[in-house]
Parts: C-alpha cells; structure tokens; sequence
C-alpha cells in the first residue's frame, strides 16, 4: 500500500494538471468576437510583418522592402503633419514651451486656451465624457460655417476616440431585438470593413446594398429598395450606413444622390448614419462634398425635423492625416432625448476620448486664419497635400486602366483606389483548391514576389465572382509610380502563368 | 436597445462624471462661503493639482514636434528617447497608427515586468481600455448561461458600468471593513456559490491595491485568491493600475503575476490571469492620455489566434499614451541627466503622509456614523443618507466627493470617497472644510 501511494499522488497530480480546463477556451469564448474578421489588418498584413523580420535578418528576396499600401495611415507613408498642428499640441504636453520664442502667438493663443479647459491645466487630466466643451463649441462652429450657417448645437456633439469609435458607439444603441426582430443594418458593399466587424461583434444582421460599379460606384436607391425589402424578411431593418466620399470606392456622392438617400431614408423610417471622415479629400472635376446634414435641412422642415442622422468625423484622414491621436466626433440630429440621454451616460463607460485627440480636433476646426502669422504656412501646406493626393489619384487611375485585365473607376476621392481584376480560371482553382479566395491568392503572390501589401476585394465585399484589390494612393509620388509598374508587371507575369 | 445602459448619476455642472454628486445648476453670482469647488471625486491627479512629470511632457512635446530636437533648453536624454521612439514610428511620425502596439514599447513592457516578477514575460497588449478588451474576449451568454463576474465590494462605478453594457452578470463579494478592507476567501466562496443559481461565474475581478479602499493584499491573500481561482475554475482579472502608490510601513506590492509563478506548476501553468496596469494612476496620473496594457497568462492555445485578431481590430491605442507608458515602464536613471528632476517630482506626486488611509492606492474611504435623525431627515427628502450628506457638503462648503452608493456597500452603511491624490495644501483644505462640515452636520441632527 505504502508502495502504490506515491505513484497514486502522482498520477493524481498528472491528471489534476490534464483535467483542468481552461476557463478561455475557443468553445467557450464570446462568440460574436470570433465573428469578427478585419481585413485591413488581417492574415496579408501578418505575413507582410513576417516578411518585414525576415529582411531585417537578412533572408533575400526580389525586393528591398515592404511597401504598405494595405491601410490608410498617411504618416506612415510620409505625409508632412500640419505644422501649426503639431505645434499647437507640443505646447499643450508641455506648457513651458508658451515661456520661450520657438513657437508663433497664434500657436500659443490656441494651446493656452485649451489648457485652460483641462482639469488642472493638463492634457493628462480626464475630461467631460462627452469632451472638453469649448472643443465641443468650436466643432459646432466649424460645422455651422461649412455648411452655410445651419445652426449647430454644441450638446449634439460627441467626441470620440476616432469616428470608429462613435460609430460603434451608435451602433450598440441601435442593436436590439430577436429572430425576426433583431435589428439590421444596411451597409454598402464595397465597405470599410469597421461596419461588418461591428456588426458581427454587435449580433446584428447585416443588410448589404451593391454600389455600382459601372457608373463610378455611385448609390442608386433602387438597388437600396431592393436590399432592404429582401432584408425585411428576416430581419428589422432600423439604420443605414452611407460612406462619403467612399472607402474603398472614394465615390462622392452628389447631391441628388444624397437628397434621395435622405428622402428614402425618411420613407422607410431608418437611422442615417453618414461617414464622412474624407470630406476634404475630393479631387475629381465636378466633384463635390455635400454634407448630409446641410442637404437634410436645405429639403425642409418636413425632413431636417424628423430625419434621426447621425454624421462622423475624425483628424485620421484629409489634409492632416493623424490616424495615432485618435481624435474624431459625431454629431447627432434628430436623436429621441431619451435615447440622448443614454448615449451621454454610455459614453461615460470608458471615461473619456483621449485628451490629446481632442486638442488636436480643435485645431483642426480651428485652425489659422487670414492675417495670423501662421497662415501662410498652414494654407499651404495643407493645399499642397491635397494637391499631391489629387495628382496622384488621377496617376493611379490612368496607370491601372493601362493594363489589360484591370480596371480602375476614377479615384473621385478620398485615400484608396479600388481597381478590379480579371483572374484566369486556373489562378482561382488554385486559390479555391488552398482555401483561399482568388483574390487573397493574388494578393498574397503579389507580397511574396514584390513585397508590395494590398487588401484583397474580398476583405471589402463586391459582386459574386468579380475580384478587386484596394491600394492607398498614400506613398509618395516616386514610390507610388514604382508599385504600379511592379503591379502592372505582376499582373501580366501572373496571367501569363496561369492562362 | 438590448445594451444595458448602466444606471449612473446623472450629472450636471463640474464634470458630467459618473458617480458624483449632482451639482445643481445655480445663476452666476450667487454668494457662497467659498471661492471655488474642490472636486475630490475623481482619481485625476493632475485635476487635483500634481503637475504633470516633467520628462514625460518633454519627451511628448519633442515627439510631437521634432523640430525641439534643436532646442538647447532640453536635456539629451529627453532627446534620445525622443529620437528611439520617433524611430520605431514608420513614418517617423506620432500620428501612424498603432498595430498591436508600437512593438518598441511593447517590449519596454516587457522587460519591466521581467524585472518586477521575474520568470517568464508574456507580450503584454497595449490599448485605451484593456479590462474592457478583455471582458469583450469573455462575456457572453443569458439567462443561466451568463458569464458572472465576482465584484468586490465597494468598486468603483465605471467598472461596474462596464458589466451591465456588455451584458455581464456582477457577482459582488463583500471585502471585510472590519478587517481593513481585505478579502476573505469564505467571502468569495459564498458569493459564488449563490452566483450559480442564475449565472455562469466565470471571471473573478480583483483590485490591489484597491479602490476605493486603498487596502493592499498580502502574498498570503493573494496564494489564497490564486487557489480559490484553481479549484473553482475561474479566470482571474488583477486590476493592479495603483501598484506604484503605497505609503503605509511594512506595505508592499507583490503582482498576481508574481505570486503565481512561485507557487509553482501546478498553478502557474494552469490559472488563468490577466493583469492591468496604466499611466492613468500612480506617480504618472495621464489618465487623458488613455493608455495601459494587459498581460495574459495562460492563455489556452485555442484563443490566441483570435485574440491576436481582436487586438487588431482594436482601435483606441492613441501614440502618445503609448509614449507615456513607454516611460513608465522605462523611467530616467541615476546617472541620466533628467533624473534629479524625475525623483524630485516622483516624491512630490505622493500625498502628504499627515493623511494616512488605505495603505496604498489614491483614495481615502471613509464611513460615516450618521446619526439616526440624520437618516430620517434623507427618508423624508426622498434620497440617500450619504448622498444627503454629500449634497450639503457641496453646497455648503463647496467640496465635490463620490458618494458610497456608487461603489456599493453594506446595506446601513454610509461612505464617501475622497481621491487623496492632490497637492497636501489643497488636502489639508479639503480636510479643514470637510471638519468644519462634518461638525455641524452631527449637530445638527443631534
């Protein structure tokens, strides 16, 4: 007995270590977070990260670098940051800066007076969750001049954590229901991928409506009819998502267009949601940013009073580009006060957007004006950077449509061209025969042979059997005109191998 | 909606903070005995007065605004730190986005947690929220099949928030005020064996050193709580953003981390942990920069592709805060040109010790004996004894604190929560006002 007792405690032991599961297991996790798929960064970008380690060590390959065309990040491709921005920020983390000469008064004017809406005279102190008012009030200012004096009211603003955050944010008030009633949103298709993460993460059904992309990706409102009377079969259609100007398509809408989105949206009683983090980007001739909010009130009271829309902005993308502060906000119109009120109490939850985000947002809505002694600079600056995207959208444009079995719609606006791609039916053997879809397979061959990240369609969404690939036209003009060669080399090279 | 909006005080005037005193709105001009509110409520130091460490502020600044790298003004060590961190930015640029973190940073983490605990470091993840990232991971389920998380008791309000909006079940534990605010495992053996009845309690959230109560666990404690987590299957959440901030004789921090790894493989290869810090507490006190980090241990090998997934999906990791986390993690040394500066203002950060209340963490949690005439005064106003009293204080004296309610307490008891965290002359203020307040207050309802 003494014998057998020790071996009995061990095997104890053993099968104490085996037995015990695991609290986190893949079984018993949140199921809606393995829903969650994000493209912009997912398996492409951790083998372009992979290959990035491997050259550091030294492995050869037929490229010196990676180039990251995958995501919207401009800094990262060398965009200059406004100065005066930049500026205005350095004196608010410290404030002995506003002591000595480095920096211009209209620099210092701005710093000291956000200082003295911090707690404490800190960017480091929390602030109001809904964010630090005279920010507030200085957006609502900015809104009420860009759209031609339609009053603003600063308690509809909401700060955010970039506008991804607000845009979940609304989201999660809007998710509700079961079965048949569960709550769906319609998302246009191509998307950014936030909306279908969101929603999977949320349990929300999503609604998907087909831009055109025969006419320039344009928005036609039969197409949402059709999306949403098939949807309501199966579900309660209650929001609609609209991306403009768009990604990854970077159509503008126009304003007809936007009327009767609007028009539709007040028809079939659902929620707008109107993303419009690239208003500054638009570059194609008789191209136009129209604000949903401005063209709501312009149809009238029978529509600006009653119309729930709710319009996101963010300091990531345009001129300034600042996707690592995470500044952004909504503005909410039209919002039942009792659901306003637990909006403001949900926000508080996480305490508060990033106070430098923040800061950075009211320099943006407030930045230097005619006669202040950093004008100058500022305007052109920020001219020049959008001058450089244009020229470059239109490069893209006329480089793709040089190539056979491409072709790219015209980069209206915003950061990414979106061209589609004709596959040879052995490639997508090959991709389905690996698990893959065609245009991962292409996509990732791409990598593997120039080293140059893009994301595939498939990330995005597009017509059954069609494939594209989104490129940001963020790399500098030289780098830029070098990855459409090599593109345009691979796809010949990649057709001729599997023709 | 099905998102549980979570009940918070609503708020008008000084902040709209959950959890505070609702400060009535009142015409400009009205006279009062006093010149300005002070707002205790919150664990914001630099609201309270401490000034923001200077090397971090200089170190921003010059990431922010490369061109300060020609000011003669700013030390070289500010700059060489400026300089690293701008090259780990591709772009060489504060505004890239993050993906999983700045890696640099992250393995600044890393070696700070090596050298805290020892033993093996895991790639922590940096994000504005890690708690709420990793409740996200974990909660899910209704009615029976509910994931439960076991609360202390008091805790403070946004967590408690947190739970009710991602649709989580509170399990709350009652830490034992008699015995300095510490946890009793027969306390946590209860409350879960009650908890199964209606939830799937999953997850137990620990807080050391605690807020509000400031109690610091002993390693003894903590072997307990590991157990406990062992036998019950439970995953454990140490919450440990104030470690740095302890100021009773014979306290000491040791991380849940620490203590796991030495209790050897039987539990340190099988209890599953994630534990928090951030640069919102401590002798730093950035909470407006939003930024911390979460270790996970023991993961099980199912997960961890999808967490990675998750984290990249994670949008909320602003650069900046990662830079201050970065020099936390990673502060100026003796023999640096900035650290006489550094250790000076460290010391300064920490209250004064005239006050001594928990022996850690930024909170003074006190409980109030209300008089019985008291107690049926706020039954006859309709409200709250401790949030009646709270009121007057404001009113009266002009002094803003968290009443008890928010964080929960035994019921027939009273608290009030005061964040020490602040200059020790705003303190003594605070304390004279509250004195003179509190006098009257018995008197009154003697």
């Amino acid at each position: 007995f003494e014998v057998c007792q020790p071996a009995l405690w061990k095997m104890t032991e053993n099968c104490f270590m085996h037995h015990r599961t695991k609290v986190l297991t893949i079984d018993t996790m949140n199921p809606n977070v393995k829903k969650v798929e994000y493209a912009v960064r997912g398996p492409i970008v951790q083998r372009a990260v992979q290959i990035e380690k491997e050259l550091k060590a030294g492995a050869k390959k037929p490229f010196s670098e990676v180039i990251r065309a995958n995501i919207g990040d401009a800094h990262a491709m060398g965009q200059r940051p406004i100065t005066f921005f930049r500026q205005v920020l350095a004196l608010c983390s410290y404030p002995e800066l506003l002591e000595g000469n480095e920096f211009p008064e209209d620099a210092k004017e701005r710093a000291r007076r956000i200082l003295q809406a911090c707690g404490g005279g800190s960017i480091g102190a929390y602030s109001a969750s809904q964010g630090i008012e005279c920010v507030r009030q200085d957006v609502a200012r900015y809104i009420q001049e860009r759209d031609g004096g339609i009053p603003c009211n600063p308690d509809n603003i909401y700060l955010s954590t970039g506008a991804s955050d607000a845009i979940v944010t609304i989201l999660k008030l809007l998710v509700c229901g079961e079965g048949r009633n569960r709550t769906g949103v319609m998302i246009p298709i191509p998307q950014y991928p936030l909306y279908s993460a969101a929603l999977a993460d949320l349990g929300a059904v999503q609604i998907e409506y087909y831009l055109d992309e025969e006419n320039c990706w344009s928005l036609d409102v039969s197409e949402l009819r059709r999306a949403l009377v098939a949807a309501q079969q199966h579900c309660s259609p209650r929001a609609l998502c609209i991306i403009n100007p768009g990604n990854p398509t970077g159509q503008v809408q126009s304003r007809q267009c936007i009327e009767d989105v609007i028009r539709f949206a007040a028809e079939e009683h659902l929620f707008l949601m109107a993303d419009e983090v690239y208003q500054d980007n638009v570059y194609a001739e008789g191209c136009e940013f129209h604000s949903f909010k401005k063209v709501l009130f312009e149809m009238g009271p029978e529509y600006s009073d009653t119309v729930e829309l709710v319009s996101f902005h963010s300091t990531s993308k345009c001129y300034m580009g600042e996707c690592g502060f995470r500044g952004g906000y909504m503005e909410v119109i039209n919002m039942d006060p009792d659901v306003k009120v637990q909006l403001t109490k949900l926000v508080s939850v996480r305490l508060c957007p990033p106070v430098p985000g923040q800061a950075l947002l009211d320099v943006v809505v407030n930045p230097p004006r005619p006669g202040e002694p950093s004008f100058n600079t500022y305007i052109k600056e920020r001219t020049s950077t959008l001058q450089v995207l244009a020229e470059k959208a239109w490069l893209t444009e006329e480089v793709f449509n040089t190539v056979p079995g491409i072709t790219c719609n015209p980069v209206q606006g915003a950061m990414y061209s979106f061209p589609r791609i004709s596959l040879p039916e052995r490639a997508i053997q090959q991709a389905k025969e690996k698990g893959q879809a065609p245009d991962m397979f292409y996509c990732m061959k791409l990598l593997e042979e120039t080293g140059i990240c893009l994301v595939p369609g498939s990330g995005f969404g597009q017509r059954e059997g069609t494939y594209h690939f989104r490129m940001t036209i963020l790399p500098p003009t030289d780098k830029l005109k070098i990855v459409l060669e090599k593109v345009k080399q691979f796809h010949q090279s990649f057709t001729q191998q599997y023709s | 909606s099905e998102v549980q909006v979570p009940l918070g005080v609503p708020c008008n005037g000084l902040a709209s903070r959950p959890g505070c005193v609702p400060f009535p709105l009142r015409p400009y001009g009205v006279k009062k005995p006093y010149k300005e509110v002070i707002d205790i409520c919150w664990g914001d130091a630099h609201s309270g007065g401490t000034k923001p460490l200077t090397f971090v502020r200089q170190v921003i600044a010059v990431c922010i605004y490369p061109e300060l790298l020609q000011e003669t003004t700013i030390a070289p060590d500010v700059k060489e730190r400026a300089r690293r961190l701008l090259r780990e930015c591709p772009g060489g640029s504060v505004g890239k986005y993050c993906v999983c973190g700045i890696p640099f940073v992250q393995d600044g983490v890393c070696e700070f947690i090596s050298k805290r605990d020892g033993g093996v470091p895991i790639s922590p993840l940096h994000t504005g929220s890690p708690v709420q990232f990793v409740l996200k991971l974990l909660v899910h389920g209704k009615g029976l099949a509910q994931t439960g998380v076991l609360t202390p008791i008091p805790c403070y309000p946004t967590f408690v928030m947190g739970l009710t909006e991602l649709g989580a079940a509170m399990v709350p534990y009652y830490l034992c005020e008699d015995d300095g605010w510490c946890l009793h495992v027969e306390e946590l053996r209860r409350a879960l064996a009650t908890s199964r009845s209606h939830c799937n309690p999953r997850i137990l959230y620990v807080i050391n050193p605690g807020n509000p109560t400031g109690h610091v666990q002993s390693r003894e404690s903590i072997e307990e709580v590991i157990r406990f987590a062992a036998e019950e299957e439970l995953f454990i959440f140490a919450d440990e953003v104030y470690q740095d901030m302890m100021y009773a004789e014979g306290s000491q921090f040791v991380s849940y981390k620490k203590v796991l790894f030495e209790m050897g493989p039987q539990y340190s290869n099988t209890v599953e942990l994630a534990s928090f810090h951030s640069v919102s507490k401590g002798i730093m006190g950035e909470c407006g920069l939003r930024c911390g980090y979460v270790e996970l241990v023991n993961l099980d090998p199912s997960v961890k592709q999808s967490v990675t997934s998750a984290f990249n999906t994670e949008r909320n990791t602003a650069v900046i805060g990662q830079i201050a986390l970065n020099i936390m993690v990673d502060p100026p040394k003796p023999g640096d040109p900035s650290y006489p500066t550094f250790s000076q203002e460290t010391v300064e950060a920490l209250p004064g010790t005239s006050f001594q209340a928990g022996s850690g963490g930024i909170y003074a949690y006190l409980r109030l004996d209300l008089p019985q005439k008291a107690l049926l005064q706020a039954k006859e106003e309709g409200t709250d004894p401790d949030l009646m009293y709270c009121s007057r204080l404001l009113e009266e004296e002009g002094v803003c604190l968290v009443v008890g309610k928010e964080h929960g307490q035994q019921e027939g008891t009273y608290h009030i929560r005061i964040c020490i965290g602040t200059t020790s002359t705003r303190l003594k203020e605070v304390l004279r006002r509250l004195k003179s307040f509190h006098l009257r207050f018995l008197n009154e309802f003697s």
